[in-house]
C-alpha cells in the first residue's frame, strides 16, 4: 500500500513537473530550447580546443573532455533541479505547504518532479554524444563499451546526485536568496576539481587531495572508462586515477558516494527540522 | 523641455540607479557569489589552456571573459527581465503613472546596474589575475576606458531594448534569459577569440556588443596576439561599437513606446501570471 502510494505520487509529481517544463510553449520551441543550451556550453569547449589544435579533434584528450562536459549537465541540472523545485514551489506558486502537509512523503514528491527533469537532461547528453560521435569523431565506443561499468557507474552517479539535490534543497528551507549561489557554487566547485574537462594532475597537488574525496571524480573516470576504454589508456599525461582497476574505481565511488548520501540526508534532516520549528516553511521572501 | 523637466528626469534615474547601487551591498553574499561563482569557471578553463600548453595570453583572455560574464548577466537578469518582473510585483503601473520619461527609468536601471557590475567584475578580473599570475601588456589605457564605455553603452543599450520585448513574453522571459546565457558566451567568443568562429558568424555576432567591445579589450590587453587572434582593428571596431550604441538607444526608445501602447491596448500592462 505504502510503495503504491510512493508510486502515485512520484508519476503525479513526475507528470506535474513536465507540465511546468513545457507547457509554457509548444513542442518543437521546447525541445530546441531543451538542447540549444546544453549544445552551446558544449561548443564553447569545443572551440577553445580548435583555436588551440588547429582543427584536431580525434584525439583521446578531446573525446575526455566532451564526454565529460556531456556528462556534468547531469551534475548541473540535477542539482539545480531538485533545489529549484522547492524554491519555485515556496516562493513563485505558494504551493509548498500544501504539498508539505499532504499525506505523501515529501521527498518522493521532490524526486518525482526532478525525475523530468532528468528525462530531459538525457535526452540532451544523447544528442550532444551523438553530435560529438558523428559530427566530431569523439571517440565513443573505442575498444568496445563496456556496459555493466557504464550502467552501474550511470545509475550509482544520478542515485548520488538525486541525494546530493536533496541536501541543497533542505538548505533552500533555510535560505531566501541564496540557493542559486550555492547551488552554482557547488556544480561549480565539481566542475573544476572533479576532472570533468581535464584531467585532475593538471590542479595543484594540494588540491588533488580533495579532488579524491568527492565522489564526482570516480563517476566521471568511470563513465569514461565504461563508454571509451582505449581512449582513456591513451591520455598520455595520465588521468590522475589510472592506477585504480575498474573494480576500484566503483568501490571509490561506492563509498564516497555512500559518505556524501549520509551526510546529505543529514543535512537534509537537520534542514527541515530547523525550518518546522522556525516557521520557514510557508517563508515567501518575493524573491 | 524644461529645466524641471530635465531635473525630474535625472532624479528618476538617480532614484531608480540608487537601490542597484545600495542594494548590492544590504546582500553581501550575493557579492561574494557573483565574484567566485565566474571565478570557478574561469578557473576550469583556464586550467583546460594550462593541460593543452595554449600559449599565456589565452589565461588572460578567459579571465577577461570571465569578467564581461557580469555584464552580460545583468543585462539579462537586470534590464532586460527586470520590467516583467516589475510587472508581476506591482510597480510597472507606479513607474507608468510618474510623471517621468519612461527612458529616465531604463536609464537609472542600466546606470545603477552597470556601476554594481564594474566592481564585481573588477574583482573577479583582479583576483584571477592574481591566481592565475598573469601578465597584461597594457599600452593604451586611454583607448581601453574609451572601448569599454563605449561597448557598456551599447550593451546596455540593448538591455534596455530587450527590457520592452520582454513585456510581451510574458513568463517566456525566463526561458528567453536562460536561452541567451551559453548561447551567447559561444556567439561572442567570453572564451576564445571570436576570430575562431570564422568571418561569417563573427560578423553575425558582432550585433552583440560585447562581442567587438571584448575582442577590442582583447587586442589592448595583448597587442602581440592582436594579428593572429584579433577579429578587426580596434578601430574599425570601436566604430561599429559607436553605431551601434546609437541604433539601440532608438530601438529601446521605439520598443517601450510600442510595449505601452500595446499594453495598454490588451489591458496587459498591469496583468500578472501570463
Amino acid at each position: 500500500m505504502a510503495v503504491t502510494n510512493d508510486l502515485r505520487t512520484f508519476k503525479n509529481a513526475a507528470w506535474l513537473g513536465w507540465q511546468m517544463e513545457a507547457n509554457w510553449t509548444d513542442p518543437f520551441l521546447f525541445a530546441t530550447y531543451s538542447i540549444v543550451r546544453p549544445i552551446a556550453g558544449t561548443l564553447i569547449l569545443v572551440f577553445m580546443y580548435l583555436v588551440i589544435t588547429n582543427g584536431e579533434t580525434e584525439t583521446a584528450f578531446f573525446s575526455y573532455m566532451y564526454v565529460g562536459n556531456a556528462f556534468y549537465m547531469f551534475v548541473a541540472e540535477v542539482l539545480f533541479g531538485v533545489t529549484w523545485v522547492i524554491h519555485d514551489d515556496r516562493e513563485h506558486f505558494m504551493t509548498l505547504k500544501q504539498v508539505y502537509i499532504a499525506p505523501i512523503k515529501f521527498y518522493v514528491y521532490v524526486f518525482g518532479r526532478s525525475a523530468i527533469k532528468i528525462a530531459i537532461v538525457s535526452i540532451g547528453v544523447l544528442i550532444t554524444l551523438a553530435f560529438g560521435v558523428f559530427v566530431l569523431g569523439v571517440q565513443v565506443g573505442s575498444g568496445g563499451v563496456d556496459v555493466p561499468l557504464f550502467v552501474l557507474s550511470l545509475l550509482l552517479g544520478l542515485s548520488m546526485l538525486l541525494v546530493m539535490g536533496l541536501a541543497m534543497g533542505g538548505l533552500t528551507f533555510l535560505t531566501a536568496k541564496h540557493e542559486g549561489g550555492i547551488n552554482e557554487g557547488v556544480a561549480g566547485v565539481f566542475y573544476v576539481l572533479s576532472g570533468v574537462i581535464f584531467p585532475i594532475t593538471v590542479l595543484p597537488h594540494w588540491v588533488q587531495g580533495i579532488s579524491m574525496a568527492l565522489p564526482v571524480t570516480y563517476w566521471m573516470e568511470a563513465i569514461r572508462r565504461g563508454l571509451m576504454p582505449d581512449a582513456m589508456s591513451e591520455i598520455a599525461k595520465g588521468t590522475g586515477l589510472e592506477g585504480l582497476s575498474n573494480l576500484e574505481l566503483v568501490g571509490a565511488l561506492l563509498l564516497s558516494a555512500f559518505a556524501f548520501l549520509v551526510l546529505s540526508v543529514a543535512v537534509f534532516k537537520y534542514a527541515d527540522k530547523v525550518a518546522r520549528r522556525k516557521g520557514k516553511i510557508d517563508w515567501t521572501s518575493a524573491y | 523641455m524644461s529645466d524641471t523637466w530635465l531635473m525630474t528626469n535625472l532624479r528618476a534615474v538617480k532614484g531608480r540607479a540608487y537601490p542597484r547601487v545600495i542594494g548590492a551591498s544590504r546582500e553581501p553574499s550575493w557579492i561574494f557569489f557573483e565574484v567566485a561563482l565566474p571565478l570557478l569557471t574561469v578557473a576550469a578553463y583556464a586550467y583546460i589552456y594550462k593541460f593543452m600548453d595554449a600559449p599565456a595570453a589565452f589565461i588572460g583572455f578567459v579571465i577577461l571573459g570571465g569578467a564581461m560574464t557580469a555584464f552580460w548577466l545583468n543585462v539579462l537578469w537586470g534590464m532586460a527581465s527586470q520590467l516583467y518582473w516589475e510587472k508581476e510585483t506591482g510597480n510597472l503601473q507606479l513607474y507608468m503613472m510618474a510623471p517621468i520619461s519612461r527612458m529616465s527609468l531604463l536609464a537609472g536601471m542600466a546606470v545603477g546596474g552597470l556601476i554594481g557590475t564594474t566592481m564585481r567584475a573588477a574583482a573577479t578580473m583582479i583576483i584571477g589575475i592574481g591566481v592565475f599570475s598573469i601578465t597584461l601588456d597594457l599600452s593604451e589605457p586611454l583607448m581601453l576606458v574609451v572601448v569599454f564605455m563605449v561597448t557598456m553603452i551599447a550593451l546596455y543599450g540593448m538591455g534596455m531594448m530587450f527590457a520592452s520585448l520582454y513585456l510581451l513574453l510574458g513568463r517566456e522571459a525566463w526561458h528567453m534569459s536562460n536561452l541567451m546565457t551559453e548561447p551567447i558566451y559561444l556567439a561572442s567568443g567570453f572564451y576564445f577569440p571570436v576570430k575562431a568562429l570564422g568571418a561569417y558568424a563573427a560578423v553575425g555576432a558582432s550585433v552583440i556588443p560585447i562581442t567587438l567591445g571584448l575582442d577590442a579589450l582583447r587586442q589592448l590587453f595583448y597587442p602581440a596576439t592582436s594579428g593572429e587572434y584579433g577579429f578587426l582593428p580596434i578601430e574599425v571596431e570601436l566604430l561599429i561599437l559607436a553605431g551601434l550604441c546609437v541604433m539601440f538607444l532608438i530601438l529601446s526608445k521605439l520598443s517601450l513606446d510600442y510595449m505601452e501602447k500595446l499594453g495598454k491596448r490588451t489591458g496587459r500592462l498591469t496583468l500578472r501570471w501570463q
